[in-house]
């Protein structure tokens, strides 16, 4: 009994200790804090940054911990940066009302999708969230009169946060909200992932038959995930209007999904921050290989990226991981 | 773990301190923030641009007024508003230029209106054209075309030599609407009608069905507006495959379709296409002469009229920097490219004191060979057109 008991206590701390928040953690969004104070004129690109990185957190959920390979997830983002445009244009000014009601639509979009998802293996899905992707695109590009198409939809006005803070050029209070929304966004997202939940989620990415076998209801949970991450990437996209005021159709291009699997993939999989690093790394890394040469920067940045996938495995934080582990094993040898 | 933190923490450090720009003293230099396509499928817009705006300060020294003028040229790589509005943002806050300039597309210059109106930023539209856009901002001024300016005097032209029954083929998009829309309009005004609509997708298209649905409708003419690019070569091979010249439809386009660029790989199939548009290297005059003998110096490819827009642009801020002798000053700029008269390598350029937009010559041209080369030769003028899209 008292066997059990102890069993039962060492799966609870293992649980709560994958819950507490690590020192690195903290550090990380200390960092994004402190940014505000050391870069104030580089405010706009970093609540950029944060905006792909939560884009980027909303794939993680479907992909890294779901496993569900999908070329199309700028659709979500793409919906969720025109509610919130058109409802800017339209008369509903205020910011929040926008993120909501952007966050939901997306929401909806995602849980009609994921029954699509449901069936069929990775190529099938690969090609249906392509499909959906390039539909978008092609239905906002010939609803010119309401969208603007390839002119952007022009009339965005944000109002005031609490009434208070607009936002202005040197992108301060942007930069503030874009972190409190993501830092909200991250929490939930976390707790989410290291509930039973999360690892049912995993065990479904690892092995569906067996998953199936210990009583996982597979497809109640990707359909949960889907809409969840759709919600997400509204949001992210809602956050990308109005920091901008500004809807391009670019917002739904294919080029954004794909930029945002490398940007995961370069970050690492299924680490809960791998997304934000991937953004980091790859948007400086095109804005100053852009600015040594805009010409030809992007041949440099093709040689980062293969270089970073061939000798990376698991992307930056995988690879951070290991170097820790290398210097753990090390430091354990000398130590006996 | 809290070393990994602290590695990370200083990494991230390290790469902002990358990207931030150092801030430099200005006080003997003219700052000029250039927005381009400098990559991906659209870099020859940026190609251009860049280009042209280097042949007029190659042309005319780096020092206008006792100042030293400084082109920061950055690559928006193509119709991305969201990165056009980072890049003028941190053209004003970071760099802090005097000028912004370039912009091939007009989602680009559309994102950037609200700042350049907070920061009342001169900036120079030398491409992207799309009416609406100087109606965006007090401190928009644009020195190249609009899409309906180049349109109208198709149509007129058109019924002028006695075609009554035209089709239309124009590029699924936001331009391409609006030229359709700009053709129909001023051609059933005049009494012609339009026999057919089509509007072809901008991605890969396939012009084989769409230019047999026009030789099955037997118009005597067909108008094309495509962008720029590829679109018009594929379009042209389609044109010939399926004979339409042959069937007697003639092909009336505008100036984007007749780009200077592709004329040599055109070839033979596009020999007596008719077309109207602002600029073509042919065009004979002294200015223009100069223009083309300073491009050569920069790059030896042929320019188009894109590449005219930033040598225009260029020349426009030499003017203000000119007359404010060097002390610029958003409103002051702003008024005194009001008004302002350019002769460019197009012709007379005037710009609009009411809508900053060109008034300027649209011409008509043919498609001719002369010695081993193709080129629009113009034969026909439409004298100080405006923009009628406003």
């Amino acid at each position: 009994m008292s066997d059990n008991l102890a069993k039962a206590s060492r799966h609870v701390s293992f649980l709560r200790g994958r819950e507490r928040w690590k020192s690195a953690e903290i550090a990380f969004w200390l960092t994004l804090v402190g940014v505000y104070f050391v870069f104030p004129s580089s405010l706009v690109f970093a609540s950029q940054i944060l905006i792909t990185g939560l884009f980027a957190l909303s794939l993680d959920m479907i992909l890294g911990y779901a496993g569900i390979v999908t070329l199309g997830h700028a659709a979500f983002f793409g919906i969720g940066a025109y509610t919130a445009g058109l409802m800017a244009a339209h008369g509903w000014h205020d910011p929040f009302l926008g993120l909501l009601v952007a966050g939901v639509t997306a929401g909806i979009a995602g849980y009609l999708c994921s029954f699509l998802l449901s069936k069929g293996g990775d190529l099938t899905r690969l090609m249906i969230t392509l499909g959906i992707g390039l539909l978008l695109y092609e239905v906002v590009n010939s609803a010119t009169k309401y969208t603007g198409g390839v002119d952007g939809l022009q009339g965005v006005e944000i109002g005031k946060l609490f009434g208070v803070f607009g936002f202005d050029l040197y992108g301060k209070t942007a930069y503030i909200y874009v972190l409190i929304i993501s830092f909200l966004l991250f929490v939930f997202t976390r707790s989410m992932m290291n509930s039973p939940y999360g690892l049912a989620l995993r065990s479904i990415r690892e092995n569906q038959t067996r998953a199936l076998a210990i009583g996982i209801p597979i497809s109640a949970c990707l359909t949960n995930i889907y809409s969840i991450a759709a919600v997400i990437a509204g949001i992210a996209g809602a956050l990308l209007t109005q920091t901008t005021q500004f809807v391009g159709i670019d917002v739904l291009s294919f080029q954004r999904s794909a930029d945002l699997l490398l940007i995961l993939i370069i970050g690492g999989t299924a680490t809960m921050y791998g997304g934000f690093v991937g953004a980091v790394v790859f948007l400086l890394a095109q804005n100053w290989l852009s600015n040594l040469n805009p010409q030809y920067w992007q041949f440099f940045l093709g040689i980062l990226l293969i270089v970073m996938t061939l000798y990376l495995r698991g992307g930056i934080l995988g690879g951070f991981s290991r170097l820790v582990n290398l210097f753990r094993h090390w430091r354990n040898k000398e130590h006996s | 773990m809290f070393r990994i933190g602290f590695v990370f923490v200083m990494l991230l450090c390290g790469i902002l301190a990358l990207s931030a720009d150092q801030a430099c003293a200005a006080g003997s230099t003219i700052k000029i923030g250039m927005i381009a396509e400098m990559t991906g499928s659209f870099s020859d817009f940026g190609f251009n641009i860049v280009n042209g705006a280097k042949a007029y300060m190659k042309e005319h020294g780096d020092t206008v007024a006792g100042k030293k003028i400084e082109l920061i040229v950055k690559d928006v790589g193509g119709p991305s508003p969201e990165v056009a509005k980072r890049l003028a943002q941190e053209l004003i806050v970071k760099d802090k230029v005097d000028f912004i300039a370039g912009f091939g597309f007009t989602p680009n210059a559309l994102a950037v209106a609200p700042i350049i109106t907070e920061a009342k930023m001169p900036t120079v539209i030398m491409n992207a054209a799309t009416s609406i856009i100087t109606t965006k901002s007090p401190y928009f001024v644009r020195v190249s075309m609009t899409l309906p300016q180049t349109t109208e005097p198709m149509a007129q032209w058109a019924h002028k030599n006695g075609y009554r029954k035209i089709y239309t083929l124009v590029a699924d998009y936001g331009p391409g609407h609006d030229s359709e829309a700009a053709f129909k309009k001023a051609f059933t005004k005049l009494g012609g009608q339009v026999v057919g609509e089509s509007r072809v997708p901008l991605k890969n298209p396939e012009f084989g069905p769409y230019v047999q649905r026009i030789k099955d409708s037997k118009p005597q003419a067909v108008f094309v507006f495509l962008p720029a690019g590829e679109m018009p070569v594929a379009f042209m091979k389609s044109y010939n495959e399926r004979g339409l010249a042959k069937a007697g439809i003639k092909l009336l386009t505008t100036g984007d379709v007749m780009n200077d660029n592709v004329q040599d790989a055109l070839g033979d199939h596009a020999l007596g296409v008719i077309s109207t548009h602002h600029y073509s290297v042919d065009h004979k005059s002294p200015e223009n002469k100069a223009f083309l003998a300073a491009f050569a110096k920069i790059e030896p490819q042929r320019p188009n009229y894109m590449a005219v827009g930033g040598y225009d642009g260029m020349a426009a801020i030499y003017n203000v920097i000119k007359q404010l002798k060097g002390v610029i000053d958003g409103d002051k700029a702003m008024a005194a490219f009001k008004g302002m008269k350019l002769n460019s390598p197009r012709g007379p350029v005037l710009i609009d004191p009411a809508t900053r937009d060109a008034i300027e010559n649209i011409y008509v041209r043919e498609v001719k060979k002369i010695g081993s080369h193709y080129y629009n030769v113009e034969f026909e003028t439409f004298k100080a057109v405006k923009d009628p899209g406003k």
